[in-house]
C-alpha cells in the first residue's frame, strides 16, 4: 500500500512520463533529497531552485506562458505568504488576458498541522487560497486520491493550488491506486536508498490512466442522520468518528471528504444536507473568516428549510499560530476528540 | 542643412543605421508619441480613466521592438513588460486603436475585455505576456520563459523591463540570481529604464548604488551597461550588442537606459508635459542637420499619424462597453463550473 508521498511521486512520474510536465521544482526538490517529505525522489524532471519561493513561483508561471505544464513546490504552505501577489498572478492570469494567456501550472505544498511543528510547519491556507479566483484548489485525504487529484491537475488548464496535508503524507489508505505494486515491491522500486544515491534510478511501476476530477466530494462514509464536511487532515478523523458512531449505534453520520475547495461539490453537499437536515464543516484554519464560513453562509442562503437545527463549524482557534508544546497544540487545533463532541451535540440538538 | 560639426560618414553613427531605418524608427516614435498624449487626453476628457504610459521612453523603446525577433512560442523571443512600452508593442505591429479602446475600456478590448488599465498588455501573436500593474512581478515570471528558451534549441531570448525604483524589490535579485545559476544560465535580457523617479521620489535619495546596472558585477558572465536611453543610435548600438551577446552565449545582460518622464508618473500625477529632453526632437534635429530628412517630410509623418489616431478614436466611442455576464468569461479556462457562486451575496 502505498504513502501519500509515494501517490504523489508515482503521479508526478506519470506527470513527466506521460502528460509532458518538463520541470517539477523548488527548494530540496531535485536530488539528492527529493522533497522534505519525499514527494519528488526519484524524478527525471525533479530540480532543485534557489531558496526563494517568488522565483518559484515567477519560474512556473513563466513556464506555463511559454507551453510548459510546470510542477511547482513551495517547501511549506507557512512560506507562501511572501508569494500571494504572484498566485493572484497565476490566478488572475487568463480573466486579466481576456482569456488571451492561460496558465496550466500546479504549486504544491504541505499545509496543515499535526507534525509539531510549531508555528511556521503548521499553518493552513484555505481561507486565503479560495480567494485566489480563477485558481482551483485540492486538497487530498488518502493516497489514491493524491494520485488522482494530482494527475487531474497537472491536465489542468488552470492554475491548481494542490495542498499536501503534512499529517498525512506518510500514511497509507484503504485502497490502492491502479496497478499498484505490492509494497516491498513498490518501496524497492521508488524509495531511495539512505546514504550515497549518487547511481540509484527509480524503477517505476507501469500505471493505467487513473484521475480523481477536480471539484468531486467523495463520500466516504455514508449515512442519514448528519453530514460532516471535512478534507485533508480532518477528513480520516471524521471518517474514523462516522464509524465509531456507527459501531457505537449513536447515530449515522454521513461524511464528505471534500477533495476539492474550488471549485467545491455543492451539489453532493445539497444533497446531503437535504437528506440529514444537519451538518458540521471541520477545517484546521482558524475560525475567523475560515472557508467553512462561507459554505455555511451559503447553507444557510440556499438550504435554510431543510435545516433542523443550525449548522456548525469546527475549526482551529483564532490564535496568532499553533504552538509547540502538544497539550497547546492540541487544544488549538481541532482533534478527534474535538470532532466526537462536536458531532455528538450536532446529533443531540432537538429540531 | 549639414551641421557644420558633422562627423565623416564612415564614423556617423546616424549615416551608419541609414535614412531608411532612422526614418522607420520616427516613424514608430512618432505613432507611440500620439497615442500616449491621446490616452492622457482621453483620460482628462472623462474618456477613460486611471492613465500610465511611456511618453519620453520612444528612443529606446522603438529600437528595442525592432529587435525582437517576434513570433509565438518557444523559438521565438518573449516580452515580459511594464506599463511603460507603448512604443515597443507598437513596433511589434500592435495597433494603436486596440490601446484606445483599452482606455475607453470597451468590450473590444482586445488585451482584457475592458479589466485592465490603459497600456497593459496581453499579445500571444508577439510573446507579449500579460502586463500586470504590479511592480516589478515582470522579474519574477521572466525566469520561467527563460527556463524554456534555455532548454530550447533556438537562439530567441526573454526580455523584461521596468522603472528604477522598481528595482529595490526582490523580484529584480529573483531574476539576476536564478538567470545567473551556474546549472542553468538563463538567456535573459534585463532591461531598467532608469527615469529618476519613482512617482514623486527621487530616484539619488533611495538608491546608492553607483549604476543600476552595477548589480550585474555580482556575476562573472553578466555583462552590465549603462546607456543615454534618449539618444536613438546609442540604444540602436547598446541593444544591438546586448541581444548578439545574449542570442550567442545563452547567458544574461542588464542594461540600464537613462530616459525622460515628459508626462510625469500618471494621471495621478497631472500627466502634464514636463520640461525634460525630448528624444524626438533630437532625432529630428540630428536627422535634419545631417540631410538625412527633411522638416517638411518629418512634419507630414505627426500629421498622418493624428489622422489616423482620430480616425480610430472616432470608431472606438462608437463601439460598445462589455455586457455584464463578460466578467464570467475566462474566470477559468474551461468555463464557469455550475454551482460557482454569482450572486455576490445572499
Amino acid at each position: 500500500m502505498a504513502s501519500m508521498a509515494q501517490a504523489i511521486r508515482m503521479a508526478l512520474h506519470y506527470g513527466e512520463a506521460e502528460l509532458g510536465v518538463t520541470e517539477i521544482f523548488g527548494e530540496d526538490v531535485g536530488a539528492p533529497l527529493g522533497g522534505v517529505f519525499t514527494a519528488t525522489q526519484g524524478l527525471e524532471r525533479a530540480w532543485n531552485s534557489p531558496l526563494d519561493e517568488r522565483g518559484i513561483i515567477g519560474a512556473a508561471l513563466g513556464l506555463a506562458w511559454a507551453g510548459g505544464r510546470p510542477v511547482a513546490e513551495i517547501q511549506f504552505v507557512d512560506y507562501i505568504f511572501n508569494v500571494v501577489d504572484m498566485l493572484k498572478l497565476c490566478a488572475n492570469g487568463c480573466w486579466a488576458s481576456g482569456g488571451r494567456y492561460k496558465t496550466p501550472l500546479v504549486v504544491m505544498t504541505p499545509t496543515g498541522s499535526g507534525i509539531h511543528g510549531s508555528m511556521y510547519h503548521s499553518h493552513s491556507f484555505d481561507s486565503v487560497a479560495t480567494k485566489l479566483h480563477g485558481m482551483k484548489v485540492v486538497c487530498p485525504s488518502t493516497p489514491i486520491d493524491a494520485y488522482g487529484l494530482m494527475v487531474a491537475a497537472i491536465k489542468s488548464d488552470d492554475p491548481v493550488l494542490y495542498l499536501k496535508p503534512k499529517a498525512l503524507l506518510r500514511t497509507k489508505g484503504e485502497e490502492l491506486i491502479p496497478g499498484e505494486p505490492d509494497e516491498k515491491s513498490l518501496h524497492d522500486m521508488i524509495d531511495a536508498p539512505l546514504g550515497d544515491r549518487t547511481k540509484w534510478k527509480a524503477k517505476w511501476p507501469k500505471l493505467p490512466h487513473y484521475e480523481v476530477e477536480i471539484g468531486k466530494a467523495k463520500i466516504s462514509h455514508p449515512g442519514s442522520d448528519a453530514t460532516v464536511v471535512a478534507h485533508g487532515r480532518m477528513a480520516p478523523i471524521c471518517l474514523e468518528v462516522a464509524r465509531q458512531f456507527a459501531a457505537e449505534g449513536k447515530g449515522a453520520v454521513e461524511v464528505i471528504d471534500l477533495r476539492s475547495l474550488i471549485p467545491y461539490d455543492w451539489e453532493a453537499i445539497t444533497t446531503s444536507i437535504k437528506k440529514t437536515g444537519r451538518v458540521l464543516f471541520v477545517n484546521e484554519e482558524t475560525e475567523i473568516t475560515n472557508f467553512g464560513e462561507h459554505l455555511i453562509r451559503r447553507v444557510v442562503d440556499e438550504l435554510f428549510y431543510q435545516l433542523r437545527v443550525r449548522p456548525r463549524l469546527l475549526a482551529g482557534k483564532a490564535t496568532p499560530g499553533v504552538a509547540l508544546s502538544p497539550n497547546l497544540e492540541y487544544f488549538i487545533q481541532p482533534q478527534k476528540a474535538d470532532v466526537e463532541r462536536a458531532l455528538g451535540e450536532l446529533l443531540a440538538d432537538p429540531a | 542643412m549639414p551641421a557644420k560639426t558633422a562627423p565623416s560618414p564612415a564614423s556617423d553613427p546616424y549615416k551608419k543605421l541609414g535614412a531608411a531605418k532612422l526614418l522607420q524608427i520616427h516613424e514608430l516614435m512618432v505613432r507611440a508619441r500620439l497615442l500616449e498624449e491621446r490616452l492622457i487626453k482621453m483620460s482628462k476628457g472623462g474618456d477613460g480613466f486611471f492613465w500610465i504610459g511611456g511618453p519620453g521612453e520612444e528612443a529606446f523603446n522603438v529600437p528595442l521592438g525592432l529587435h525582437v525577433k517576434k513570433g509565438h512560442g518557444v523559438n521565438f523571443d518573449f516580452l515580459h513588460l511594464h506599463y511603460r512600452s507603448s512604443a515597443i508593442v507598437l513596433s511589434l505591429g500592435a495597433k494603436p486603436i486596440d490601446a484606445l479602446r483599452q482606455m475607453r475600456s470597451v468590450g473590444t478590448d482586445p488585451y482584457s475585455k475592458g479589466r485592465n488599465f490603459v497600456n497593459h498588455y496581453a499579445i500571444p501573436e508577439f510573446n507579449v505576456v500579460p502586463v500586470s500593474p504590479t511592480i516589478e512581478t515582470q522579474y519574477a515570471t521572466a525566469i520561467g520563459t527563460g527556463i524554456a528558451h534555455a532548454r530550447a534549441k533556438t537562439d530567441a531570448i526573454t526580455i523584461v523591463n521596468g522603472g528604477d525604483a522598481g528595482t529595490a524589490e526582490g523580484d529584480f535579485h529573483s531574476c539576476l540570481v536564478w538567470s545567473n545559476r551556474p546549472v542553468l544560465n538563463l538567456p535573459i535580457l534585463m532591461i531598467v529604464v532608469n527615469n529618476g523617479y519613482g512617482i514623486s521620489t527621487k530616484e539619488e535619495t533611495q538608491h546608492g548604488e553607483r549604476h543600476i546596472s552595477d548589480w550585474a558585477k555580482a556575476f562573472p558572465d553578466m555583462p552590465g551597461k549603462t546607456i543615454d536611453g534618449n539618444d536613438v543610435v546609442a540604444s540602436w548600438a547598446a541593444l544591438d550588442e546586448a541581444f548578439a551577446y545574449i542570442r550567442k552565449n545563452r547567458k544574461p545582460y542588464l542594461l540600464e537606459a537613462r530616459c525622460s518622464r515628459l508626462y510625469g508618473h500618471s494621471s495621478s500625477s497631472g500627466a502634464n508635459r514636463i520640461p525634460e529632453a525630448d528624444c524626438i526632437e533630437l532625432l529630428e534635429k540630428n536627422l535634419t542637420s545631417r540631410g538625412l530628412a527633411k522638416a517638411d517630410a518629418l512634419k507630414k509623418v505627426w500629421e498622418r499619424e493624428a489622422a489616423a489616431l482620430d480616425e480610430a478614436h472616432k470608431q472606438v466611442k462608437a463601439e460598445p462597453f462589455p455586457a455584464l455576464e463578460s466578467v464570467w468569461e475566462d474566470v477559468f479556462a474551461g468555463g464557469l463550473p455550475p454551482s460557482y457562486p454569482t450572486k455576490g451575496g445572499s
